[in-house]
């Protein structure tokens, strides 16, 4: 017989109060680990929350940026960068310039670190006359984007047109009734249609483009361009214009910097302030989700010390119903020598054993209602109370939360229990037997 | 073996209502005698004599205001709690009327009860399987040689509730002996039990006094003490005869 012994048959023999123990520790442990498991939930919620809404804000303006750089290719571009010497009447009137610069001047720029402007389209535009065809066309030799070295490579915003090819504007093919991947003849040379042009009401729709080293031969400009398009500047409002053009000419001093298309600066303000209010929305988000988690948290501040103190008044009052059905049995073990610290050692192994099992039991108990309570919360967002359990995954300690659950819930059943188990140890055996 | 040398034994109590003012019972007065090895003392008298007073005063369980005892040659009383419950343990048995058996042990973990007193490491006594210890070991055996010589050996592994008043006596009984105690003190052990089972529980006191043991037996009924091998008289706290 042991001591143990003694106390697991007690146990049984007297399982209500046990269980009744038992439960007062699972409400307690179960409300603390659950205050602190659904305030994870919360953070977890939370953390997913404005993730998605950041990643759909990244996305929503990422789309805006690309509708906007569309846009800009539409309307037309930020600035293009002219020679010095071009007369601007004639280049209005014209809508080309008469002038030339040396095609390397593209290159300079895109090695230049040039801060506010992120593509740049180097061209060779020239009215003439399709001599096979008898008609006026803008015939432009363009080489595609040269990509800004020093930035992180983008998405060109022009498919270059690939030697040996011609892309033709909509009246151009529709009055000659020209096909995609026929062959046609320009200036003496042939040339595969690559792309038939929608559209456009503009200019556009009698012009050819073919690659920019074969216009240059074509018209006899070797290394020649007129016209550098700078897509895409990144200052808008009204300094923007002075400061990308400071910056250019600096590079190129031989050069005029012309603003194209205020729309597209309206554009673009209106692209920073869609993102500001976006990312306003978020921090309204975050700071919402903040201040509701202070209120749980004071909420369980308040609520959780006062379930804990009437567990602990509870185990209290089983403890001493449990001294006073043992009141004999404390005078026999007395009698038959049994020593007033084992006494003590049984009993607060009784209030240590009440805490362990109610201290597990409640950290169980504490996670799954905490998982159900944060799907109920999210309703159709969450998958389930195991899924919301799982979701908080590796952010909590559980190990040591299920620790500290069943230590503290043991240490809370001792201290509850120290009085009456005090009572057990004081007990005189003389006063015992003689009332029996 | 046990004596009592001059032992009074007061309780103090409020006199009245009235006046609350303390006033002093007297349980047992200047109570001396002595009980050999191999003899049993019937202490007689009517019911608030002082016989379970004395008999407490005898166990070590409750201190008397004067005299002195001497259980196995020690006096209790001048023993801390710890040493005075050592005492308790290996020299003395206690037998009531009403049995106090824990009710939800068995017969045999019952007996066994009485082990928990005697084994001095405490981690040990705490998670040690009860039958893996030497000490365990020997006290496994000698219950079931008690619960054999007791007839109990059908009823072994039966809780109190499930027992007959004898049974449950012979059990108490049992217990008291486990230990191979030097004195059993009993306090009316058969004023719970018809005329047969009386006469077997004194047909064990008997057999444990002719062992060499010692019996202090406190009793109102003549015909227990008929029993024993000498007789004292109490009344009001003192002995009369």
């Amino acid at each position: 017989m042991t001591i143990w012994n003694l106390l697991v048959r007690e146990i049984l023999h007297r399982k209500l109060n046990f269980a009744l123990g038992v439960l007062s520790v699972v409400v307690a442990s179960g409300s603390l680990v659950g205050a602190v498991a659904l305030l994870q939930i919360h953070d977890a919620h939370t953390n997913r929350l404005l993730e998605a809404k950041q990643a759909e804000l990244t996305q929503q303006m990422a789309q805006l940026q690309d509708d906007t750089r569309k846009a800009m290719l539409k309307l037309g571009f930020n600035v293009v960068i002219l020679p010095k010497d071009q007369n601007l009447n004639d280049w209005y009137a014209d809508d080309y310039a008469s002038k030339y610069m040396p095609e390397d001047y593209v290159d300079r720029l895109a090695n230049a670190k040039v801060v506010t402007v992120r593509h740049f389209l180097p061209s060779l535009q020239q009215k003439i006359e399709w001599p096979e065809r008898k008609r006026t066309i803008i015939l432009v030799g363009a080489r595609g984007e040269v990509p800004d070295l020093h930035r992180s490579p983008v998405q060109p915003l022009v498919q270059p047109v690939p030697p040996g090819t011609i892309t033709l504007g909509y009246e151009l093919h529709r009055s000659m009734g020209i096909k995609q991947g026929e062959q046609v003849e320009l200036m003496g040379r042939k040339f595969t249609v690559q792309a038939c042009h929608k559209e456009r009401g503009d200019k556009d729709d009698i012009t050819a483009w073919i690659y920019l080293a074969e216009a240059q031969e074509l018209l006899d400009k070797p290394r020649q361009i007129n016209a550098i398009l700078a897509l895409e500047c990144l200052c808008v409002g009204e300094e923007g214009l002075p400061i990308i053009r400071a910056e250019i000419e600096k590079i190129l001093p031989g050069t005029q910097v012309i603003e194209r298309g205020s729309e597209v600066i309206a554009r673009a303000e209106a692209r920073v302030k869609v993102e500001e209010q976006a990312r306003a929305s978020l921090e309204q988000e975050q700071q919402a989700r903040e201040d509701l988690r202070q209120v749980r948290e004071r909420f369980a501040s308040v609520l959780i010390p006062v379930i804990i103190t009437a567990c602990a008044i509870s185990i209290g009052i089983l403890g001493f119903a449990n001294v006073r059905a043992r009141r004999e049995e404390i005078g026999i073990l007395c009698a038959l020598g049994v020593r007033g610290r084992h006494i003590l050692v049984m009993f607060l192994s009784r209030h240590v054993l009440v805490g362990a099992i109610g201290g597990t039991l409640g950290f169980a108990a504490g996670v799954l209602v905490a998982g159900y309570f944060g799907t109920a919360r999210d309703g159709a967002q969450s998958s389930g109370p195991l899924a919301e359990i799982s979701m908080m995954g590796g952010g909590v300690a559980w190990v040591g939360l299920l620790l500290l659950s069943v230590a503290g819930a043991a240490a809370l059943a001792v201290i509850a229990g120290w009085i009456p188990t005090m009572v057990a140890t004081r007990q005189d055996p003389a006063d015992i037997l003689r009332s029996e | 073996m046990l004596e009592f040398k001059n032992v009074s034994k007061w309780f103090s109590v409020k006199s009245s209502k009235d006046n609350g003012s303390a006033g002093r019972v007297t349980a047992l007065k200047e109570v001396s005698f002595s009980v050999r090895a191999g003899e049993l003392l019937a202490v007689r008298g009517p019911s608030g004599c002082g016989k379970t007073t004395l008999l407490l005063t005898a166990g070590g369980l409750l201190r008397p205001s004067a005299g002195q005892i001497t259980v196995a040659g020690q006096d209790p009383y001048k023993l801390d709690p710890e040493k005075r419950s050592g005492l308790r343990a290996r020299t003395i048995g206690f037998v009531f009327q009403q049995f106090n058996l824990i009710p939800y042990l068995t017969v045999r973990q019952n007996i066994l009860a009485a082990s928990l007193a005697v084994r001095s490491d405490a981690v040990r006594r705490f998670f040690k399987c009860p039958y893996g210890h030497t000490t365990n070991k020997k006290a496994a055996d000698r219950a079931g040689s008690l619960i054999d010589r007791f007839g109990l050996a059908d009823r072994a592994g039966h809780v109190p509730a499930q027992l007959s008043t004898g049974e449950r006596q012979r059990t108490a009984l049992a217990r008291a002996l486990l230990n191979e105690p030097k004195v059993i003190l009993a306090d009316e052990p058969t004023g719970n039990l018809d005329e047969d089972n009386a006469q077997t529980v004194f047909g064990y006191l008997s057999q444990y006094v002719s062992d060499g043991g010692c019996v202090l037996l406190v009793t109102h009924d003549a015909r227990s003490a008929a029993h024993a091998t000498r007789t004292i008289q109490m009344n009001a706290g003192q002995i009369v005869a």
